[in-house]
């Protein structure tokens, strides 16, 4: 204990007499946040878990009926509710995807001898840091069939993006990729500067080529931090709501967090929403429980 | 990278250049959109081929501050001589700024939702980070039991999906009146950013040396002075960034906001896209909104970018 390492160091100091000790001034500090986390984040998901098993609506005056499974049961019996987690699915691999392909791709570039390369850095940077809502209605424009300057620098004429249902999802990702694959260029630049030099030195020695040295050197040497970018965007693409649900209002991008949103605050289905949570939240927890355990991982290297 | 430099890793690296400058220039091409789009006039917005050079003008901030409605007839040259210079603006642009009974301008949505996004935004990031120095300094310096598990629970309290939080929490609110208030606000974002705080500072309290606080208790210092006159200002920097980490999350947030407030709380990034509402949206308008509320971030991401990586990855990968 903290409190054994003071006495030993002088136990007739001032220090150990006067003030509080060690052990009220632990509790003082840590306390207090813990409680409240308990009361802001874990309280209301007990109260939600009871109202999960009800058939409570928060528009309507009457009470609330203990219903037992049925929310969840009919939730996982519906084709619905499943097609929302098989869009959420889509949209998590081809964004991800996409992040990584060119998050990693810049960064290979950028792994060089580039003139400015600080500058560069932070400007390539900056989609991530911005607010995604404010930025995705923005993108609105950027797509407009008519007169949006994505069609007009591609040539494709008035092409149809948000409105329509087949490219709706991708053009979400897209923008979705604009935004992240900074993030994993981040990461990844991170790893690839951590690659000690003399391993690609021994490489040239032996004459390997540029395409050995890659997948033997640097993707492996790469792949923990990469892993930890791809499970971080792979939470966070599954929570999606502000993009989808700004850029569009097609069926074919309702993600599991915008059906959740429309059930809990436009139907007013309170008790059922609730349990929706709950799934939502278990899934969560999953990845949430890898994303630690990578993290420790890399931290203790 | 190799340490004999040949002539094909020459070009290599040429090509590398004009790669990231192409991949620089199109992650910017949206935010210079943006920007420009914010200075031009109305009818050069949405044209095809669309306006690269135009002569700017600041009449889509007038716009953005003041309430307008279309001009059903033109103003006579009176009116339009006696008008200041930012109303003749408007004019210009086939709208007329409404004006009081007494003659008073008034003021669009925008800058009190500007303000709530200010009140909310600086208030969640000091309860944030104040209570977050303190637990991150317990947590790096004292034996807690199950630590690990603690730590891990206050980064999953930041995992949930907002809307997941939102639905027992709106119900909560509304119980004890918080609908609509600043306070219901900034209790959720300090809840989410209490969490990234106690992660990032812990990072950096972990780094400043023991030994500076153990010399000072032999020196007669309390724990609570060591703590004030060496750890703090040894930690400054790591709560500098953090604050700012704090501050952007917070001034970005959507979904909480959208949910939790309507009118008077409410802060800019739901109120900015209602603007889009019926009819033509007036992008000039939306883009000047936009880029005022991305400029602060802009500024902050320079300044902070040597704890990018650090921040965004919850202080676990630093250089």
């Amino acid at each position: 204990m903290a409190t054994a390492v003071m006495t030993t160091l002088d136990p007739k100091s001032r220090s150990a007499a006067r003030g509080m000790s060690d052990l009220t001034i632990r509790n003082l500090f840590i306390i207090p946040t813990i409680v409240f986390l308990i009361v802001f984040n874990i309280f209301p998901l007990i109260y939600s878990l009871g109202y999960s098993f009800t058939d409570f609506r928060a528009s309507s005056p009457a009470a609330a009926n203990f219903v037992g499974l049925q929310n969840y049961r009919e939730l996982l019996n519906d084709p619905f509710i499943w097609s929302n987690f098989a869009i959420t699915a889509k949209y998590v691999i081809v964004s991800v995807v996409g992040q990584v392909i060119v998050g990693f791709g810049v960064a290979l570039l950028l792994n060089r001898d580039i003139p400015l390369k600080g500058l560069l850095t932070t400007l390539l940077l900056l989609p991530m840091m911005l607010s995604m809502a404010v930025v995705g209605l923005f993108w609105k424009l950027l797509y407009d069939p008519s007169f949006g300057i994505i069609n007009y620098t591609l040539g494709l004429g008035s092409f149809e993006w948000l409105s329509n249902p087949d490219m709706a999802l991708y053009a979400v990702a897209i923008t979705d990729i604009w935004m992240w694959s900074p993030f994993v260029m981040l990461l990844s630049l991170a790893g690839l500067s951590a690659v000690p030099k003399h391993l690609y030195e021994a490489a040239a020695i032996d004459r390997a080529g540029s395409f050995y040295t890659f997948f033997r050197i640097t993707l492996p040497l790469v792949a923990p931090i990469l892993m930890i970018a791809i499970i971080f965007r792979t939470m966070e693409a599954f929570k999606t709501f502000d993009l989808a649900y700004i850029l569009t209002s097609q069926p074919t991008t309702e993600v599991i967090s915008i059906r959740l949103y429309k059930m809990a605050f436009q139907e007013w289905q309170t008790g059922r929403s609730c349990a929706l949570a709950y799934i939502v939240l278990i899934m969560i927890l999953a990845i949430t429980n890898i994303y630690v355990k990578y993290l420790n991982k890399v931290k203790e290297r | 990278m190799a340490a004999v430099t040949t002539s094909t890793e020459r070009s290599l690296n040429k090509l590398a250049i004009v790669g990231v400058l192409i991949v620089t220039m199109i992650f910017l091409a949206p935010i210079y959109w943006i920007a420009s789009t914010a200075f031009k006039p109305r009818n050069l917005a949405t044209t095809i081929p669309p306006t690269v050079v135009f002569q700017p003008e600041i009449s889509p901030f007038v716009k953005l501050f003041t309430k307008r409605s279309q001009l059903r007839t033109a103003p006579t040259p009176e009116q339009y001589a006696a008008a200041p210079w930012w109303e003749r603006l408007v004019f210009d642009g086939g709208e007329k700024v409404v004006r009081s009974g007494r003659g008073e301008v008034q003021w669009s949505g925008y800058p009190s939702r500007f303000m709530n996004s200010l009140i909310v935004a600086i208030t969640s990031t000091i309860l944030a980070v104040g209570m977050g120095t303190f637990t991150a300094y317990g947590f790096s310096r004292f034996k807690i039991k199950g630590e690990q598990d603690l730590l891990f629970f206050i980064l999953s309290t930041r995992m949930l999906p907002p809307v997941v939080v939102a639905i027992p929490m709106f119900l909560m609110y509304r119980a004890v009146g918080l609908n609509d208030t600043h306070w219901g606000l900034i209790i959720l974002y300090t809840a989410f950013n209490l969490s990234f705080s106690v992660w990032l500072m812990k990072g950096f309290m972990d780094e400043i040396p023991k030994e500076y606080e153990e010399a000072a208790l032999v020196d007669g210092y309390t724990r609570m002075e060591a703590f004030f006159k060496i750890v703090l200002p040894e930690a400054a920097t790591g709560i500098a960034a953090t604050a700012v980490f704090c501050f952007i999350t917070a001034w970005n947030e959507y979904a909480f906001a959208l949910i939790m407030t309507n009118r008077r709380a409410q802060t800019a990034p739901p109120f900015i896209p209602s603007q889009v509402g019926s009819g033509l949206p007036d992008w000039t308008v939306i883009a000047a909104g936009t880029f005022l509320f991305l400029l602060p971030v802009a500024i902050f991401t320079f300044l902070l970018r040597n704890h990018l990586l650090r921040g965004m990855s919850f202080g676990a990968i630093r250089k």
